[in-house]
């Protein structure tokens, strides 16, 4: 460990090195030895899944380059800053804290989180905030198809464009695409901006780092006709079955 | 045959094709549109254990005394990977139902009693609850597709994990529980609106695929620093196929749940229509370890329509370590009994609600309902009274504890002072398609189908 001035006072540094420790000394220590005290550096990721996967504690993480699978999976508490891109499920099952990815990410990035911040700050591919319990996910650039299948809570901010089947059958999650909608999916519809969600989506840009003006967004949210079911109206609930007022159900 | 049958006198032949229910559901179809929804497992008859038979001790083998010699049921889960594998004192554990499904109550029960046995509980669909964790001293939690309420603080509480892949009452599809059943409480843990409809999804949101699994398996080990057991829950369809993946993928345990096993709520084609027999997903299971030379390092855990104590010594004679039982459970506390107890534990008819429901006590599988006559599978305030939860621990308590009585029992009229030591060579098989399935002789020959010549 050493010790650098870092915003007025003194921080201390642990600097992890993955070409000479293992993912697994590196999490073990994180979560066991760690009181979050220090800021974290952890040199070398060269890809490796896991990374700073399950933390527990307030403490600021800086990954020093592309990152694997799972890389802060399950967060909690924890500041986490990939400086490079991501494989697949970047912070899934995020609780609090925030994850923050300078580059690219992959498949599934933010699923099924319930909480805290991911920030993608280019693109994420498809299934982006897939599942999502009410964490917030801002992506800088553009999200693949189905993305936020099935949200249930949280916030989904794409600042670029949306594949298709955006936002099949979401329940309560929002999301705001500032670009082009490929495509929506199931009981996905477009809404009016209210006031709230422009003070909303206004402060999680700003907590971002993203400029753009929350007017520049739609809003997409469910239509809430899936909810119930329902056996008058042809088998609304079940898309597949070639319901006339439906599009054809398919899945991701 | 027409001309026979009109001789009786009446004239009547009926359809075998079109008999009366199935024009009966014809209608019904017809009028509603919709297929049906329903609890508990498959009702067809389908190759069972009941089918096979051991060959007990005699002048070629040697018994050992009933009552008195040793036969131990120690068990062992989880021993491949994990520092603290999970320890069980009978290999008869409890399946994975959700608070949701099952009342808070229920879920206290099954705590309770699985911690007086030294067995195990299992979390399900809808999260765990503090009732559940401070009740069960072993406690496995699920990771299901739809992850309601998954939280790795419940994580790290946990004695061992299981990765819910499928489930042998619907293998291939989600869980499903009706608005009547979304509580409150029940909608806060799920993070959904209260009553809505909830369907749960079939795959998992973070991965797809076995090399996937292989990395979320490790994610979870990372996440509680490879001290618990990660098991993984299969539906029996593809077995052998399917073992051997959650094998390659790391699993310590691989629990494989049979076409007879339950559930609170799917489609009623799903129930009858999907998946094979407990008895043969067994066999297959089992083979699969083998072939990959990992009997006895991963651990096969065996549920779905598991009730009686031959029946789990006749899964463990088959190659597994341990099985899960879920219907059994619930029929102990009393699901489709006439009556429910009261704080006194006097019976109270229950059979007017029953009626309500359009059914009758012994044939209920209105789970998804909510309006549980008994108050097991309910979240409705007034009903889930109706169990209480240290006599719900007791009746589970009396059942587990006979079924170990039934299996060592069993056991020891094998010869056999662990009952793991129970094997194939102990089975026959009293019905061709079970001599297949589970690949053990019909009774008094030695043809094995699809093995050895007739």
């Amino acid at each position: 460990m050493e010790q650098r001035f870092s915003g007025g006072g003194i921080v201390d540094f642990v600097d992890f090195d993955l070409e000479k420790q293992t993912v697994r000394e590196l999490n073990q220590f994180l979560h066991k030895e760690f009181d979050g005290a220090a800021e974290v550096r952890i040199h070398n990721p060269d890809g490796a899944h896991h990374i700073a996967c399950g933390m527990n504690v307030p403490a600021k993480i800086d990954i020093m380059g592309n990152a694997g699978y799972f890389v802060a999976g399950m967060n909690k508490h924890a500041e986490v800053t990939v400086h490079g891109s991501v494989g697949w499920s970047v912070a899934e099952n995020i609780m609090s804290g925030t994850v923050r990815v300078n580059g690219y990410a992959s498949e599934c990035a933010g699923a099924s989180g319930h909480g805290g911040l991911l920030v993608v700050e280019k693109d994420a591919s498809s299934r982006c905030g897939i599942s999502m319990k009410g964490n917030d996910i801002v992506v800088g650039g553009s999200v693949g198809h189905f993305s936020a299948f099935m949200a249930q809570a949280g916030r989904l901010v794409v600042c670029g464009d949306a594949g298709d089947g955006l936002g099949d059958s979401l329940y309560e999650a929002v999301i705001y695409v500032r670009g082009e909608i490929k495509g929506l999916g199931a009981d996905a519809r477009e809404e009016a901006m209210g006031e709230g969600d422009l003070t909303s989506l206004s402060e999680l840009l700003g907590r971002a780092g993203f400029e753009y003006r929350p007017e520049e967004f739609k809003r997409i949210a469910s239509a809430r006709t899936l909810y119930h079911w329902n056996a008058e109206d042809g088998g609304s609930h079940e898309h597949g079955r070639g319901g006339t007022r439906r599009k054809q159900f398919v899945r991701p | 045959m027409g001309d026979l049958m009109s001789m009786d006198g009446a004239g009547l032949e009926e359809s075998s094709l079109y008999d009366r229910n199935v024009q009966k559901w014809i209608r019904s179809a017809a009028e509603r549109g919709r297929y049906d929804i329903r609890g508990l497992g498959a009702k067809r008859r389908v190759p069972h254990f009941d089918d096979l038979t051991f060959l007990t001790g005699s002048a070629s083998r040697y018994p050992l005394e009933g009552y008195r010699e040793r036969c131990d049921t120690e068990t062992v889960l989880g021993s491949r990977y994990a520092k603290n594998p999970v320890r069980l004192d009978i290999p008869i554990t409890f399946a994975g139902m959700s608070f949701g499904s099952l009342s808070a109550n229920v879920k206290e029960a099954l705590g309770r009693a699985a911690t007086e046995l030294g067995t195990s509980t299992t979390t399900g669909d809808g999260g765990m609850t503090d009732e559940e964790r401070g009740s069960s001293e072993t406690l496995v939690y699920q990771c299901l597709p739809s992850r309601y309420g998954f939280d790795p603080d419940d994580l790290r509480r946990a004695d061992a994990v299981e990765i819910v892949i499928g489930q042998g009452a619907k293998p291939g599809g989600g869980g499903m529980l009706l608005g009547q059943k979304i509580s409150e409480r029940v909608a806060e843990m799920r993070t959904l609106p209260a009553g809505i409809d909830q369907r749960s999804a079939s795959r998992h949101p973070d991965w797809t695929g076995p090399d996937d699994l292989t990395i979320k398996i490790e994610e979870l080990r990372e996440i509680t620093d490879w001290e618990i057991p990660v098991y993984v829950k299969v539906g029996a369809t593809r077995v052998e196929n399917d073992v051997k993946l959650a094998v390659k993928a790391g699993a310590d345990v691989v629990v494989v749940d049979g076409m007879e096993g339950g559930t609170a709520a799917t489609q009623d084609v799903f129930i009858e229509h999907a998946g094979i027999p407990t008895l043969a997903a067994v066999s297959q299971a089992a083979e699969a370890l083998e072939e990959m030379k990992m009997t006895g390092e991963v651990q096969l855990i065996i549920s779905g329509g598991i009730r009686t104590g031959a029946d789990v010594a006749k899964a463990i004679a088959l190659g597994a370590d341990a099985v899960s039982i879920g219907q059994g459970a619930m029929f102990a506390l009393g699901c489709n009994s006439e009556v429910w107890h009261d704080a006194n534990g006097e019976p109270v008819s229950a059979v007017e609600d029953y009626e309500k429901l359009g059914t009758k006590p012994g044939f209920c599988h209105h789970m998804h309902t909510g309006m549980c006559p008994v108050g097991i599978a309910t979240q409705d305030p007034d009903l889930e009274k109706r169990l209480d939860p240290e006599w719900g621990a007791r009746r589970l308590r009396n059942y587990f504890q006979t079924l170990s009585m039934e299996l060592t029992t069993l056991a020891r009229a094998c010869g056999k002072s662990n009952v793991h030591h129970l094997e194939k060579e102990d089975l026959v098989a009293l019905t061709i398609e079970a001599a297949a399935m589970a690949k053990v002789p019909l009774a008094g020959t030695d043809w094995v189908p699809g093995i050895s010549k007739f």
